[in-house]
C-alpha cells in the first residue's frame, strides 16, 4: 500500500498542497463535547503514570493509518494514541477495550526499531551562531523526528540559539534522553518554494543541531 | 434500551463509548483519578485561556520596561504575571510592528502556547492551515481576513522544537487613554496567533 513504502508521516503537512479553505468556527468552545475534555485530561494524566513522554505520544499520533489521522477529530487522535501506547506497554489490553467498546482502532505499530536510531553523542559546545548559514540535512528516518520534510535539503539562517533539548528520536524509540542543541532558522519562502513563492516572508523552523550541516 | 452492561446507554456515539471505556478501566486500575480529570477539564475550559496572554500585551504595551523584558525573555515575563506551566517552559514573544507580521503554526502537531492562550482551536490543528501558512502566507492570512500589505515581511513560526510563540501585536491607535484592563480587552486569541491585525 502506498502508506507502508519510505515516505513520511501523514502528520508531517506543511505545504502539502490541496486541502482548501481554513474552516474557521466563530465563538469556538475549548471543548466540543465531554468526551472530548475528558480524553484530554486523561491522557495528561495516564501519559504521566505510565511513564510516556511526549515523542512518545506524538509519534503514536502520528502512526496512525493516515486515511483514520485526515478523517478523525483532533482529540480521537489523543483517544487513539493514548490507547495503543497503554495497549503497547500492557497497561490495558485491546479486549479490555473491546469488551466495553466495540471494535477500537489503535495506530500501527512503530517501524523503527531502538536500534535504528542514530545515538551518536553530539558535540559539548554548539556549532552555529546567529547569522550561520546552514543547510537543513536529508534525513528520513523511519521513526519520529521533528525535522519537517518541507525544510530537508533547503538553505537557512541561524536566527537564534535556544540551548540544548532532548532529540526527539531518541526519547521517541529508547528509554534515554541525549540532550542535542536547539536553533531557530529561517528560511526564504522562495527558498522552499521557488522563485514565484512570496519574496518577502520566511518561515522560521527550531531545529536540533544533528538536522543542519554548514551551507 | 441498555447494552448488557446496563451502564453503556445506546445513545452514546462510537467515540464516546471509546473514550469512556478507556476512563473506566484506567479508574478501576488506579491509573487515573477522576476527581483530578475533573479539575483539569476545569482548568481549560475556564481559567487557562487567551484572557491570560492578554494581559501580557496589554502590560506590554504600557509598560516600555516590562515589554523589553517580554521580547528578551517571554517566559520570565509572562512568569511576573503568575502564568506558566504545562506547554509553557520556553515562550518566545515575536513583536509586531509597522514592517513585521508574525504568525505562529505548528506543522507537524499543535504546539501552543497554553498558559497564555489555553488550548489551540480546531483550525489551528487542522490540515489546511497547517499545510498552507508556511507556504502561502499572505493569501491564507487575506482569506482569514488578515489583510497584510505586501511591502510588510511575513515571518511564519513553525513551533517544531521545545518553543512556544506567542505575537505581540501593535497597539491600536487611539486608545490613549485607556486602562490596562481596557486595553487587554482588545485583545483577540486570534491576534496573539497572528491571523488578526487589531
Amino acid at each position: 500500500m502506498w502508506f507502508d513504502g519510505d515516505v513520511d508521516g501523514i502528520h508531517d503537512l506543511g505545504g502539502m498542497q490541496g486541502f482548501g479553505p481554513v474552516d474557521v468556527e466563530p465563538a469556538e468552545p475549548v471543548f466540543h463535547h465531554p468526551w472530548e475534555g475528558r480524553t484530554f485530561a486523561v491522557a495528561t494524566s495516564a501519559l504521566a503514570a505510565g511513564g510516556f513522554n511526549t515523542p512518545m505520544f506524538r509519534h503514536a499520533i502520528e502512526r496512525m493509518d493516515p486515511v483514520h489521522y485526515l478523517s478523525s477529530s483532533y482529540y480521537e487522535h489523543w483517544l487513539t494514541a493514548l490507547a495503543t501506547l497503554l495497549v503497547e506497554a500492557g497497561i490495558v489490553t485491546r479486549r479490555e477495550l473491546e469488551e466495553r467498546a466495540g471494535a477500537y482502532r489503535l495506530s500501527r505499530p512503530a517501524r523503527a526499531t531502538p536500534d535504528d536510531v542514530d545515538v551518536s553523542p553530539p558535540g559539548e559546545a554548539s556549532r552555529f551562531s546567529v547569522g550561520d548559514r546552514v543547510r537543513a540535512r536529508d534525513i528520513h528516518f523511519d521513526g519520529h523526528t521533528r525535522c519537517p520534510r518541507y525544510v530537508r535539503g533547503r538553505r537557512g539562517v541561524i536566527v537564534r540559539v535556544d540551548g540544548v533539548a532532548p532529540l526527539p528520536e531518541i526519547e521517541a524509540h529508547r528509554r534515554e534522553q541525549v540532550a542535542d542543541h536547539t536553533y531557530g532558522v529561517g528560511f526564504e519562502l522562495t527558498e522552499l518554494w521557488g522563485g514565484d513563492a512570496d519574496p518577502n516572508a520566511a518561515v522560521h523552523v527550531d531545529l536540533y543541531e544533528r538536522y543542519l550541516e554548514p551551507a | 434500551m441498555s447494552d448488557d452492561h446496563g451502564h453503556h446507554p445506546t445513545a452514546l456515539t462510537e467515540i464516546e463509548r471509546r473514550a469512556r471505556a478507556l476512563e473506566e478501566l484506567l479508574t478501576e486500575k488506579g491509573i487515573v483519578d477522576s476527581a483530578f480529570i475533573d479539575a483539569v477539564v476545569e482548568a481549560y475550559a475556564h481559567d487557562i485561556g487567551p484572557m491570560n496572554g492578554a494581559r501580557v500585551v496589554a502590560r506590554a504595551w504600557v509598560d516600555p520596561d516590562y515589554k523589553l523584558r517580554l521580547l528578551a525573555d517571554g517566559t520570565a515575563a509572562i512568569a511576573e504575571l503568575g502564568f506558566g506551566g504545562a506547554e509553557g517552559d520556553h515562550i518566545e514573544v515575536v513583536e509586531n510592528t509597522p514592517a513585521v507580521h508574525n504568525v505562529v503554526v505548528c506543522t507537524l502537531c499543535s504546539c501552543y502556547p497554553w498558559p497564555v492562550l489555553g488550548l489551540p482551536p480546531n483550525w489551528y490543528k487542522s490540515p489546511p492551515y497547517r499545510a498552507r501558512m508556511v507556504r502561502e502566507p499572505r493569501a491564507l492570512l487575506r482569506e482569514m481576513g488578515c489583510e497584510v500589505p505586501d511591502e510588510v515581511e511575513i515571518r511564519v513560526w513553525d513551533s517544531s522544537a521545545e518553543m512556544r510563540y506567542m505575537v505581540l501585536p501593535q497597539r491600536p491607535a487611539g486608545n490613549e487613554g485607556a486602562t490596562e484592563e481596557e486595553l487587554a480587552a482588545l485583545v483577540s486569541r486570534d491576534a496573539m496567533i497572528g491571523v488578526q491585525r487589531l
